[in-house]
């Protein structure tokens, strides 16, 4: 089985990101990148089941600038086989991200995309299933536990009432959820060897792909800032004050 | 052109989220249609026509649309998307699952969890956990959008003597038999408790708890206040609690009027799912928790103290 995992560089997840003071964006410069989280969980998923010989390889790929590379020696450290790097500089959505992967998968012919549900930049939750439905795939989305089994996955999903399961027929896209799986940290020597990996270089023109997007951004901003709250002394002081003063209880 | 909203459900019931979607498509100044997808659905239907603004229903009652597999439900939206300006639905985890296979196959682009409808073709939407608000312009024909309940309110409910009462009820034959997906089973956690989502208080723990008898003091104190019961992630992690109670970026958004975080240190990710509440309360034995910064009241001290106490006092 050939597993392809889609990954994204994103601002790390514990930075507090700053609006630009002219309102066209949020300021990334100096500020900490990392391998967007739920894809770092897919990418643990695919190495997982290579693991138990479910795979036999794994291709990493992301659409972004140069140094969208570093992610994908990680992923390659952490068990990828090979990499695709769709270099792409400026912003890009999720319906032209799709279409550049739906190129590669024509191409790959993978057996199973596992990406994250969301990147924590953009927040959209898009990406993995409008390359399903370009692909005519089926979709386990938000998954928290995935098995391999008579040539169909077997995904357990987070849904917002508890928890499903369905069975999807292969090729399938499969997106992670935080309880899939806890990834691994790559070891030195596999960082050494991921150096040597292959990567291969491909351009939007070069898969005949426009990612002209039909949505334009006009401004940024800050959200409405809160009131400076207090500290109460006790709990009849709390109590006190939420009955008495933002009478909110009764 | 009319709105069309995909309706939020469980067959026998409507999701009061569909009530949000449809405040948000009212914004359009246009028809508003609902269309029910399911099996058995009737009740659904009957309950989306009781919603002002709601010009007609579309219920689409096949056995191939029981569990609203976005495989079965795409086709039958993308053939309906023709006709109207902007198909809706709530970023749910059943809407996000359907609305982008809709829009890729459609070709169009999604703007995810609106919070404002400045205009039938801009939005406000939160990016970076919400620590930015961008404001997007659409130039697609039909705007395909999902929608952050917690930033609308239910629409109203007619009264059915009212003029302009109940809407109009279409029957939509099409349906598509797939196997590719296939539903096997489904464990849904029911709750006498008023729903996270759209509760108007929550009481929410965190790791502080330290283990899952101690959130049954939190069920007590939410019993009280008639609260919905959320957690942190954390707390999910650790097992304390189920993953629907999961409050964050990543879990539900709620906005209640009164949101009360017990042992919870406030992880960027956390507040991203609750800061836009009324009014927030703090409960942490570390008077340098983040959460601190955006409470409204802060309560520095021993939980299994205050706990019993807040609970004698309501």
């Amino acid at each position: 089985m050939k597993i392809l995992v889609p990954i994204k560089r994103v601002v790390d997840a514990n930075v507090k990101v700053r609006v630009l003071a002219d309102h066209t964006g949020v300021d990334l410069n100096n500020v900490k990148m990392a391998m967007n989280p739920f894809c770092e969980i897919a990418i643990e998923e695919a190495v997982r089941l290579k693991e138990k010989g479910l795979a036999n390889e794994i291709i990493a790929i992301t659409v972004g600038d140069e140094k969208s590379q570093e992610q994908l020696r990680t992923a390659m450290a952490l068990g990828a086989d090979r990499s695709i790097w769709i270099e792409q500089g400026g912003a890009i959505e999720p319906l032209a991200i799709a279409k550049l992967l739906k190129a590669v998968v024509d191409k790959e012919t993978p057996d199973l995309i596992i990406l994250g549900k969301q990147s924590i930049d953009g927040d959209n939750n898009q990406v993995g299933q409008m390359l399903a439905a370009m692909c005519d795939m089926p979709q386990g989305t938000f998954a928290f536990n995935l098995e391999i089994a008579e040539g169909r996955a077997i995904v357990s999903r987070e849904v917002d009432g508890g928890e499903q399961i369905v069975s999807l027929s292969l090729p399938a896209v499969v997106t992670t959820d935080l309880r899939l799986n806890e990834p691994r940290y790559a070891k030195l020597p596999d960082i050494m060897k991921a150096k040597k990996k292959p990567l291969e270089h491909l351009t939007a023109q070069a898969l005949g792909i426009n990612i002209t997007s039909s949505l334009t951004l006009l401004s940024v901003n800050e959200p409405p800032a809160r009131a400076a709250g207090v500290l109460v002394a006790s709990t009849e002081e709390l109590v006190n004050k939420l009955r008495h003063e933002a009478r909110v209880i009764q | 052109m009319s709105v069309l909203v995909i309706a939020e459900h469980s067959n026998s019931s409507l999701n009061i989220i569909t009530g949000s979607v449809i405040t948000a498509a009212a914004q359009f100044n246009t028809d508003i249609h609902v269309l029910v997808a399911g099996e058995h659905c009737q009740a659904a239907a009957e309950a989306a026509r009781q919603y002002q603004g709601v010009s007609k229903v579309l219920i689409a009652d096949n056995p191939a649309n029981a569990h609203q597999l976005p495989e079965a439900l795409t086709p039958l939206v993308t053939e309906l998307a023709g006709n109207y300006c902007a198909v809706m639905a709530a970023a749910s985890t059943t809407g996000k699952n359907l609305m982008p296979r809709v829009a890729a196959i459609l070709d169009l682009a999604q703007i995810s969890d609106i919070v404002t409808v400045i205009s039938p073709d801009t939005f406000i939407r939160p990016i970076y956990a919400g620590n930015a608000l961008a404001t997007v312009q659409s130039s697609d024909s039909i705007k395909v959008i999902t929608v952050r309940s917690s930033a609308f309110p239910e629409a109203e409910k007619s009264a059915e003597a009212k003029k302009g009462g109940q809407a109009e009820l279409e029957k939509i034959d099409l349906s598509i038999n797939q196997d590719k997906s296939l539903f096997v089973s489904e464990t849904l956690v029911s709750s006498e408790r008023p729903e996270l989502a759209s509760a108007s208080v929550v009481i929410s723990g965190g790791r502080g708890l330290g283990s899952a008898e101690n959130f049954s003091v939190l069920e007590r104190i939410a019993d009280k206040l008639g609260a919905a019961i959320g957690a942190s992630r954390a707390a999910v992690d650790a097992g304390y609690v189920g993953n629907d109670l999961q409050v964050g970026q990543t879990g539900k958004i709620v906005a209640p009027d009164l949101y009360i975080a017990v042992g919870i240190s406030g992880a960027i990710q956390h507040l991203a799912g609750m800061k836009d509440s009324k009014v927030i309360v703090a409960i942490n034995n570390d008077a340098d928790a983040p959460i601190f910064q955006i409470a409204d009241y802060g309560l520095v001290g021993d939980l299994f103290n205050v706990l019993p106490e807040l609970e004698s006092l309501l």
